[in-house]
């Protein structure tokens, strides 16, 4: 019989996994955030890994959000509001730089698909002409739409107005939107809760492709979806930061008794 | 569009299928030590043992991850649930070499008992068990799973037989007793091994119907 004596070589390890050495892209220190006399954030400290996707994970009114807005200094555009602490963005203070440039290099897209009223083609170049963009334009919304695994379905229809397209496909027209500047970093604001679960699987198998070349940051009501998606978590309570760490060890073997008894369903 | 989750799947069972090779290799080289009457393939499957033992945390460090983090369903869960059996079906059968590469070390510090005919036979039985358990698993084969259940019969058939056997020649000559109550020992591993390898097919058609055929009971979903 043939039986075989020599066995090939391991096959390598791709799973997700996560080296302790990630640079981090943001390095939030001690982060106060305050809505008029109501704090909403206490002493939030953590890293976000370069090219990695981090989600923020917690019950309504945890101040995952707040955090979320505070990276691209959205909240600012709030009245009443005061934010303290540090927010550095690969080493450099984000309250100091220019928060149009910020920004730029910290895209967003929110819970509801926001397209302008206009074309799909011009939903992408819109940001690319208010920079300044010197190449072709077509080629960078073809580039964004590929990226946003959006263009095979939009190719033919590109000067339809955005209005036309799906739910899903107008939450990944905005992600191409994001995209088209090219910024470092992708903040996502519950992105799947208007979509059903064959689209949020397409934003979700989206987000491992654009890891590679962007880091996201996610912020998701739904605690299975950040399981699914991310490589660290941090779960928040009543605005503190209870726990960050890799989104496999939270999610099997969490160290605070507070995220195990809230991923385990027993509040929130 | 290829889910991620589907390549760690892949890759799950593609080191499952390694693991399981070494497992296979280990049985082989095990029994061969005896009827070779060759040491270092009995060094040889105790110096393995740690691997193997180091791909079944890994394989269930795994399982763990995948179930916590991506909550399969339907098949995908089976298949999950099923590699965490098979799993220890493997520990299990590399644990069994080791015992016959253990008997090999102290059966070739005695003469030969007998000359080896109904032991190359059923180590080749329980072999092509194992083997074609796993090829089931690779291709998702039912049928092949099937007809590996119906072989274990003939494994403890074996068993039994060779027991007799062993037992005659312990009685006629006391200075055979200890290399023939080894022998004895590893017919009882082989069909230990022919065992798991039944629950591996069991596991197969599990993961393939859905249908759980464990214990006799041929319908139960």
């Amino acid at each position: 019989m043939n039986i075989k004596t020599s066995i090939p070589e391991l096959p390598k390890r791709s799973q997700r996994e996560v080296s302790p050495d990630v640079p981090p892209r943001f390095t939030i220190s001690k982060l106060n955030f305050y809505y008029g006399a109501k704090q909403a954030l206490f002493d939030v400290s953590l890293e976000v890994a370069t090219n990695h996707v981090t989600a923020l994970i917690g019950p309504s009114g945890c101040g995952k959000s707040t955090f979320l807005r505070t990276l691209n200094r959205l909240q600012e555009t709030l009245r009443h509001t005061r934010t303290e602490g540090e927010v550095l963005l690969d080493g450099q203070d984000i309250f100091t730089m220019d928060v149009v440039a910020l920004r730029r290099r910290v895209g967003m897209v929110f819970q509801r698909p926001n397209p302008f009223p206009k074309s799909i083609y011009e939903n992408v170049a819109y940001g690319l002409r208010i920079n300044g963009w010197k190449g072709s334009l077509a080629d960078a919304v073809e580039h964004s739409l590929r990226r946003a695994a959006l263009w095979d379905e939009v190719k033919d229809q590109l000067h339809k107005s955005a209005y036309a397209l799906s739910g899903g496909q107008q939450q990944r027209l905005c992600i191409a939107r994001a995209l088209a500047v090219d910024p470092e970093v992708l903040l996502l604001d519950e992105p799947c809760s208007a979509l059903d679960p064959i689209t949020t699987a397409k934003i979700e198998e989206l987000l491992f492709q654009l890891k590679e070349s962007c880091t996201i940051v996610i912020v998701t009501h739904n605690m299975q979806q950040a399981a699914r998606t991310s490589d660290f978590t941090a779960f928040l309570l009543d605005g503190r930061l209870i726990e960050f760490n890799p989104t496999s060890q939270l999610f099997t073997t969490p160290a605070d008794p507070r995220t195990e008894a809230y991923i385990t369903g027993r509040f929130g | 569009m290829e889910r991620h989750f589907e390549h760690e799947l892949d890759e799950l069972k593609q080191r499952l299928l390694w693991m399981a090779g070494l497992a296979e290799r280990a049985v082989h080289q095990s029994v061969q030590a005896v009827l070779d009457i060759d040491r270092s393939l009995a060094e040889a499957v105790l110096s393995e043992e740690n691997t193997i033992n180091e791909m079944q945390i890994e394989i269930d460090e795994r399982v763990l991850r995948l179930l916590a983090l991506q909550q399969p369903m339907a098949i995908d869960l089976r298949f999950i649930l099923a590699v965490s059996r098979i799993n220890s079906d493997l520990e299990r059968i590399g644990d069994q070499a080791v015992n016959i590469a253990q008997s090999a070390m102290r059966i070739l510090r005695h003469p030969q008992v007998k000359p080896y005919i109904d032991l190359p036979r059923m180590s080749e039985l329980v072999e092509i068990m194992v083997r074609d358990s796993l090829n089931a698993l690779v291709r998702n084969d039912q049928e092949l799973a099937r007809s590996v259940l119906t072989r274990d019969d003939q494994v403890d058939q074996f068993r039994d037989q060779m027991f007799r056997e062993l037992l005659t020649y312990m009685m006629e000559n006391s200075k055979l007793v200890f290399p023939a109550f080894e022998l004895i020992l590893v017919t009882k591993n082989l069909e230990r091994i022919g065992d798991h390898a039944t629950n591996i097919a069991e596991d197969v058609i599990y993961i393939v119907a859905g249908r759980d055929v464990r214990h006799a009971v041929p319908d139960r979903r």
